[in-house]
């Protein structure tokens, strides 16, 4: 049961197979018994799942439903649920019960979607191990002395983990292919503007943007057409008409040009990766598409050009955290100052402070020629490279991420190491581009993920070259030993 | 030695839209603490701002009002800082391209004299909620209905040589916002706050001094009465040997004192950068040329016609034209005689007001009420001495002016017939004074007039329409030369 894909659960459904009630169950029943090894999730609503799920078989009895009609699924932690605490896996937001819905959790109801719970996630969004969550580090379900990635890495284990058969996440500089990379899913981060930021808790304004995470390709394609959406409420949201994204899904990929930059393929890239990653454009070969090397040259400036815009962002989207009006509050106070300093100090991880204090430095008086203003020249620059590669072919690929899921602690005390795990997935945020992370290859049984880079709005193409790809192997059927 | 004054302002403009620059929250004045803040006020997580397009609509017409260049790409920045009235600990401002460019207001000096006053820029902006220091135990409470509420800051060059000079900018761009119909002009409710920044230096000295910054004035005599003190106590510390420092103060209209606030020293680094939740906004030409068409008539052209379409004096079309409220109140009371209107709005009417405190906006006597009054004053229904009587009914909320004549029974006697009776009969009761105004010289003749006025008036129990009692008199003296 857990095996099934969304498309299987949706299609079981409507034969009538199962119902809401039981499969909604059949995973909240996991959840229960498995994720104390995986740590998941943040919040269970298994009261309003159940609730919602006989909701919807009453509503599938009287008649036709909409597309996701009892379907259970999870959300990040980082999506605002009406009514339900989201805590953005911070001590922060520990209290935080939001009175309104993000939009992408509002698409998702309106589908008829089942929500099983809320998924942990790096604090605010920043990290890429998972370890930074208040709530404590998610394990892979491959290997529990190793990370899942992050930050959506509490969603991506929970996949596949089979707690729930997808999950929305974010991804603000490889936030959902790095963890779909090494837990084995198939994640998609849209063009930026594609889906709603409004009720998404902002880490990096510019460059966050919501994606679906699910098994295969074909489900992410299902969740996109719900999460996609023009929003008068997000002003950098982007009108235009929103296509059925399953319907291009078995489009041949003959005549396709695929870009492997060759910057995405030198030192610190793990051989056994690299394999799994050539192994793969191989078979894109024997589907028809045409290999080109290309030249990203400005790649080298991702990588500092983000640890300055991003934390910048992250130290003037944070200071609303005072203490004032919600969220944690430091006890008593004796000034304002002190209320300032203690509750920031208390109710935010190391990691967060960092990013903040860096952010704080680049933007100071005397430091933001230097800092923030190269960064977005850099920006631009990383822009232009795509827009360049873009005008000879049709798709980027390579590897999502250096090397498999590292143990924890592994990159211990130096924050630059970690920054380095988002190496091929940050100029795609940068440049606003949409990235997708498909399972490759296993190294050392652990998942290696093939990074699809598409063209602004191409993520119909790039949905569609996934699939291929997953009717072609089985790598995205593979589960942890014991899952399955 | 001789010290000149050099001012420059920054104003801040609510603009008068009815929801916020960022939110669709109401932006009225008055209502409960915090029942005018929605989410996006309260800068709850994953909320985002929406452009009010009203907002840049005002801010533009502005900007065509003072001549100025109308940025085609606007963007907003962040300006950093912690305090608890501002909920974001950011404040949406404008910084590397504001919407209003370089312009200039003219201003109009007592000696008739005129000056230009240089618009260095203005900017749009959020406004901040307000914090409550009283009445709460030594605690602070925080308002957040003003919280995003729209603003244009305006920012002049340091043209003004004095207090009368900036008081008269000041008004003028009081006048410029009001008469658009971007801002209610309402002072006292903090709708438009000053900041201004004085320096002195010798007179003949081609730079400036240190200035400090007089921030959040908001009333025409307060600015006067601070800009004397600081130019006052500016020339006191230098002339004792002292420095300037750059510093912000705050004056107290009350105590007519000010301190110090800080000093640039301690001043925040507002670490200013791109709001990334705001695209650019593009204006086109089309769009501009389209608010050009729809600008109302400005203080100035309003002046001009004044002068013209109503023949009113240069300083009582001056007056008159200033006020937006006030040139509205005029036009609406001029049908009947504007010049009597003029006088009544610049005299009786301004008077009540400013002794009861109130806006013309709020006269218990409406402009319609007023006409209605100096159309009987013009038909010869009453008299100027029964007018005040009128008037004064009107203000304590008795009816218009024909209901109060018609109940006090207070007609004029404008009787051609019943005027000549009361003239015949005051002659034939005055043989002694006929004889002597038959021998007086003719020159002494018109002061002897008094004495047949007073009678016939008092006979008639001064409802005898005075300027016919004294045609007919005079025209009956004379018959019997």
């Amino acid at each position: 049961m857990h095996n099934k894909t969304l498309a299987d659960i949706i299609a079981g459904l409507n034969r009538g197979d199962f119902s809401s009630v039981e499969i909604t169950r059949h995973f909240l029943d996991r959840i229960q018994q498995l994720d104390g090894q995986y740590n998941s999730f943040i919040t269970v609503t298994a009261e309003a799942a159940l609730a919602s799920a006989a909701a919807a078989d009453q509503q599938r009895a009287n008649g036709s439903v909409p597309l996701f009609c009892g379907v259970p699924m999870a959300h990040k932690d980082i999506f605002c649920t009406n009514g339900v605490r989201t805590s953005c896996g911070s001590k922060m937001l520990d209290n935080f019960v939001p009175p309104y819905d993000a939009t992408v959790v509002e698409n998702f109801a309106n589908a008829g979607a089942v929500i099983l719970g809320k998924t942990n996630m790096d604090e605010f969004a920043m990290g890429s191990s998972n370890e930074t969550s208040y709530y404590g580090p998610v394990k892979n379900p491959w290997d529990t002395n190793c990370v899942p990635g992050g930050s959506s890495g509490g969603s991506a284990a929970a996949i596949a983990a089979r707690l729930t058969p997808a999950a929305t996440a974010t991804d603000t500089g490889g936030s959902i292919r790095q963890p779909a990379a090494l837990c084995g899913i198939t994640g998609l981060k849209p063009t930026y503007g594609r889906v709603s930021r409004w009720g998404m808790i902002a880490f990096a304004s510019s460059l966050d943007q919501g994606g679906p995470m699910a098994r295969t390709a074909e489900d992410c394609a299902l969740m996109l057409n719900v999460m996609a959406s023009f929003d008068g409420k997000d002003s950098t949201s982007i009108d235009r008409p929103v296509p059925d994204y399953s319907n291009y899904l078995n489009q041949p990929l003959s005549g396709l040009k695929i870009g492997i930059p060759k910057e995405y393929f030198g030192e610190g890239l793990n051989p056994g990766t690299e394999q799994a990653v050539r192994d793969a454009l191989a078979e894109y070969e024997k589907l028809g598409a045409t290999l080109v090397e290309i030249s990203l040259p400005h790649s080298n400036l991702a990588v500092p050009a983000y640890y300055v815009i991003a934390p910048a962002e992250a130290s003037a989207n944070l200071s609303r955290f005072d203490g004032v009006r919600y969220g944690y509050r430091c006890e008593n106070p004796k000034d304002l100052r002190d209320l300032y300093m203690r509750t920031r100090g208390e109710g935010f991880g190391e990691e967060v402070k960092r990013r903040i204090l860096v952010g704080a430095y680049c933007l100071s008086a005397g430091y933001y020629d230097a800092y923030y203003r190269k960064a977005q020249q850099a920006r631009r620059l990383i822009k232009q490279d795509f827009v360049d590669a873009f005008q000879q072919v049709d798709v980027i690929m390579g590897p999502t991420s250096p090397s498999p899921a590292f143990g924890f602690g592994a990159k211990g005390n130096d924050p630059v190491a970690m920054y380095l795990e988002d190496i091929y997935t940050i100029a795609t945020n940068l440049a606003g581009l949409p990235g997708m992370s498909v399972p490759c290859g296993l190294v050392d049984n652990k998942p290696v993920g093939l990074q699809i880079i598409g063209d602004y709005f191409d993520e119909a193409l790039m949905l569609n070259m996934a699939h291929q790809f997953q009717q072609a192997t089985d790598w995205h059927q593979r589960a942890p030993e014991g899952l399955a | 030695m001789q010290w000149e004054t050099v001012i420059g302002l920054e104003v801040h403009v609510q603009l008068a839209t009815k929801s916020k620059i960022f939110s669709g929250a109401s932006t009225a004045f008055g209502a409960e603490p915090n029942t005018q803040a929605c989410a996006i006020d309260l800068a709850m997580p994953g909320t985002l701002p929406v452009p009010n397009e009203q907002a840049f609509r005002d801010a533009i017409m502005f900007g065509l009002a003072i001549d100025a260049d109308i940025a085609r790409t606007s963007m907003f920045e962040r300006k950093n800082y912690f305090y608890p009235d501002l909920p974001k600990a950011y404040q949406t401002t404008q910084l590397e391209k504001p919407i209003v460019g370089r312009g200039h207001v003219e201003i109009e000096l007592a000696d008739g004299s005129k000056k230009s006053i240089r618009i260095h820029h203005a900017h749009l902006e959020e406004d901040a909620g307000k914090s409550l220091h009283e009445d709460f135990h030594g605690m602070s409470g925080i308002d957040l209905n003003r919280a995003g509420t729209p603003l244009i800051e305006i920012v002049s060059e340091p043209d003004m040589r004095s207090s009368e000079e900036a008081v008269a900018f000041a008004r003028k761009l009081h006048s410029i916002v009001t008469s658009l119909g971007i801002c209610d002009g309402n002072m006292s409710q903090g709708s438009m706050r000053f900041d201004v920044n004085i320096s002195v230096r010798p007179v003949g000295s081609d730079t400036f001094g240190t200035r400090t910054e007089t921030k959040n004035l908001n009333s025409f005599k307060f600015m006067e009465d601070a800009i004397a003190l600081e130019v006052e106590r500016q020339i006191e510390v230098i002339e004792d040997g002292g420095k300037i420092i750059q510093e912000t103060r705050l004056y107290n209209g009350d105590t007519k004192k000010a301190r110090a606030m800080r000093s640039k020293e301690e001043a925040n680094d507002y670490r200013y950068f791109p709001c990334p939740d705001l695209l650019p906004i593009v204006f086109n030409d089309d769009y501009i040329e389209q608010i050009r068409e729809t600008l109302p008539e400005l203080p100035d052209a309003r002046r001009d016609r004044f002068l013209s379409q109503y023949g009113l004096s240069h300083y009582d079309a001056n007056i008159l034209s200033g006020d937006a409220n006030v040139a509205r109140y005029f036009e609406t009371a001029a049908g009947g005689d504007a010049k009597l209107a003029a006088n009544w709005i610049m005299g009786e009417l301004s008077a009540r007001l400013n002794a009861e405190d109130i806006a013309i906006q709020e006269c218990p006597v409406s402009a319609e009420q007023l006409a209605g009054m100096i159309a009987r004053l013009v038909d010869g229904t009453i008299s100027s001495k029964m007018a005040k009587e009128v008037f004064d009914a009107m203000w304590n909320g008795e009816g218009s002016a024909d209901d109060i004549i018609e109940a006090r029974g207070l007609k004029q006697v404008s009787d051609s017939g019943a005027i000549e009776a009361l003239v015949d009969e005051v002659i034939a009761n005055s043989p002694q004074q006929v004889d002597n105004y038959r021998s007086a010289d003719e020159a002494k003749r018109p002061k002897m007039l008094g004495y047949f006025v007073g009678q016939i008036m008092k006979a008639s129990k001064g409802q005898a329409n005075p300027q016919q009692v004294n045609e007919v008199l005079l025209r009956k003296l004379n018959d019997l030369l």
